[in-house]
């Protein structure tokens, strides 16, 4: 049975049930469920059941606020104060943030409660929530096959029911691809839509906030609540949000959808082309209209994006220095020694080598050939998608190449794991909204459809969602976990 | 453009991390393994093309040059592994 934050909220309100009940329901679903998928680095039950009361007292003084006593869980990379914040790292295992991030700030006074903090890859790099400290992720629909990432805990643990919705960040598709992995709805927003303050920097011109959920209508919500201007965010934008959940129910007829050549070429998967047309044939006879279209530079997006995020990464990453906070080495020699042994000890495999591509493309006689180099090459990305959108509303495409694939199956080749982002990337570079829908199944496990929007345009890419969700139900399908299985 | 092992370790020096004598030559195929994959971008010309560095094109926003946030040293100070009398203690840099 799947439950939508509008059918629990009426339900709180009629007192058929209450914060406190919901929260501790879901605090059991998760220590009964939880050990098979590792799919929450920290539970923090004292917390929630505090949060559950304050909410329940809201409630009963009328409080109007959606997501009111609604359970939630936050990617274990937005800082909480006074509760642990990893990034699913050695180096801030022991992390505990003086201050909320944003994000959290917000999804607070609207009332919702924080169950826990969920897993991920390292500092958000990766594909497959494989290079975390505290573990891999498993698929909840296949326990042998990864939940994608880097949001693959809040993927798996929205999609096992253990949290009704969850928050996520996307650098590259760390939001898009868990969600299509575990078949559920997820939305990155426009670049600038959310606050990055205290959302742990990886790549700062490509990181955004966004929702992973049950469904479009979920997802609208939550997305409503965190999303807005930040004055302590330089790169905040001042632009009112629009309230994503009204516009959910106006029809897609005579939308555009652009559906790139590049995209469903003969390179795609037959089953998966085979599936997504499905989805595609579904939002034509609600009325939209499919326009083949040209991303003529779409094969720059993994090179340009395997230089910029590197580098980026590379500065952001430089702050961690055994000093001031995090990780320090036992009984270091000197300066130096403590500051590259707190750093080689403290950081992951992954995370080290895109900190070392990273310092090699900004080093002094490659900067231009690498990073700048990769930067002409976003501007090229950015106007074709701008091209594109001047004739059509949204951009259809696959979200990955194929359904989850099998742990361990990529681990030993970083480029065969960076490949797994090749539809997803060029979204980030140009700093426009994607989303991903369930659209179906490939051999027992889910796949998505993306949806990419014009910058701020949020609202189209959930209305086409909601549409599509309403004719369809993909999205509502659960795993059945096999303890407490509830299909 | 591919990377040696001796370059390699400059570079880790560079971003203060250490490549150990089993790791250094595994890490140094990897990391020629991604070059690889972005090396096609040397290949085009586009010196007539502006690097765009904002996702949306925008200069960020400035602020007025006044004091907003108050004095947390206690609390920043309480994360440290090591601080001491309001310093952050680290191993003497002169003898």
């Amino acid at each position: 049975m799947t439950t939508s934050i509008r059918s629990l909220a009426a339900d709180l309100r009629q007192g058929t049930t209450s914060a406190a009940e919901l929260t501790q329901d879901y605090l059991q679903r998760i220590q009964r469920l939880d050990q098979q998928l590792n799919s929450y680095i920290s539970v923090a039950p004292e917390r929630a059941l505090a949060q559950a009361r304050a909410a329940d007292e809201r409630l009963a003084n009328g409080d109007s606020s959606l997501l009111c006593g609604i359970p939630i869980a936050h990617k274990d990379l937005f800082c909480t104060r006074d509760l642990a914040t990893t990034c699913a790292s050695k180096m801030l295992a022991n992390f505990v943030p003086p201050y909320d991030a944003t994000v959290v700030e917000r999804i607070d006074a609207a009332g919702a409660i924080t169950l826990g903090k969920t897993n991920l890859d390292e500092f958000a790099m990766g594909s497959s929530n494989e290079n975390s400290v505290f573990g891999a992720v498993k698929n909840p629909w296949d326990l042998t096959c990864v939940p994608g990432g880097s949001s693959g805990g809040s993927a798996a643990a929205v999609a096992a029911d253990l949290c009704l919705a969850a928050t996520g960040t996307d650098t590259g598709g760390s939001i898009r691809q868990p969600a299509a992995f575990c078949g559920i709805t997820g939305l990155k927003p426009t670049y600038g839509r959310v606050s990055r303050l205290g959302m742990v920097a990886y790549a700062s011109s490509l990181d955004q906030g966004g929702v992973m959920a049950k469904s479009a209508d979920d997802c609208a919500i939550l997305l409503e609540a965190m999303a807005g201007f930040d004055a302590k965010d330089s790169t905040s934008s001042e632009r009112p949000v629009t309230p994503y959940s009204q516009h959910l129910n106006k029809s897609i007829k005579g939308l555009r959808i652009g559906v790139p050549r590049q995209y469903f070429n003969d390179q795609l998967d037959a089953t998966m082309a085979a599936l997504l047309q499905d989805a595609l044939n579904e939002l034509e006879k609600q009325g939209a209209k499919l326009i083949e279209i040209d991303l003529l530079q779409t094969e720059l997006a993994i090179p340009a994006y395997y230089i910029i995020a590197p580098a980026e990464a590379s500065t952001n990453l430089s702050r961690y220095d055994g000093v001031r906070y995090g990780y320090r080495c036992e009984n270091p020699t000197d300066l130096q020694d403590l500051y590259i042994r707190s750093r080689s000890e403290g950081f992951g495999k992954e995370v080290q080598r895109r900190i070392l591509v990273g310092t090699y493309s900004l080093s002094s006689g490659y900067y231009d050939a690498y990073y700048g180099q990769a930067q002409r090459a976003r501007r090229l990305i950015a106007e074709d998608f701008a091209q594109a959108f001047s004739h059509v509303d949204i951009i259809a495409s696959p979200t990955t190449p194929g359904p989850a694939f099998a742990l361990g199956s990529k681990t030993q080749d970083p480029v065969a794991m960076y490949l797994e982002d090749i539809y997803t990337l060029a979204v980030n570079l140009a700093g426009l909204p994607g989303l991903s829908m369930p659209a179906g199944f490939y051999d027992h496990r889910p796949v998505g459809l993306q949806l990419i929007g014009n910058h701020f345009d949020e609202a189209t890419l959930l209305r086409t969602a909601h549409q599509y969700q309403q004719n369809t139900d993909w999205h509502t399908r659960r795993p059945s976990l096999s303890t407490g299985a509830e299909a | 453009m591919s990377v040696t092992t001796s370059q390699l370790a400059d570079v880790a020096t560079l971003a203060r991390l250490q490549l150990d004598a089993e790791q250094a030559e595994p890490v140094t195929q990897a990391i020629n393994q991604i070059l690889g994959l972005v090396d096609q971008l040397q290949a085009l010309d586009l010196q007539a093309v502006v690097p765009m560095a904002h996702p949306r094109d925008e200069i960020q926003r400035l602020r007025a040059d006044i004091v907003t946030e108050t004095n947390q040293r206690e609390a920043f100070q309480a994360l440290a592994p090591a601080a001491e009398d309001g310093l952050y203690v680290v191993p003497p840099v002169i003898e």
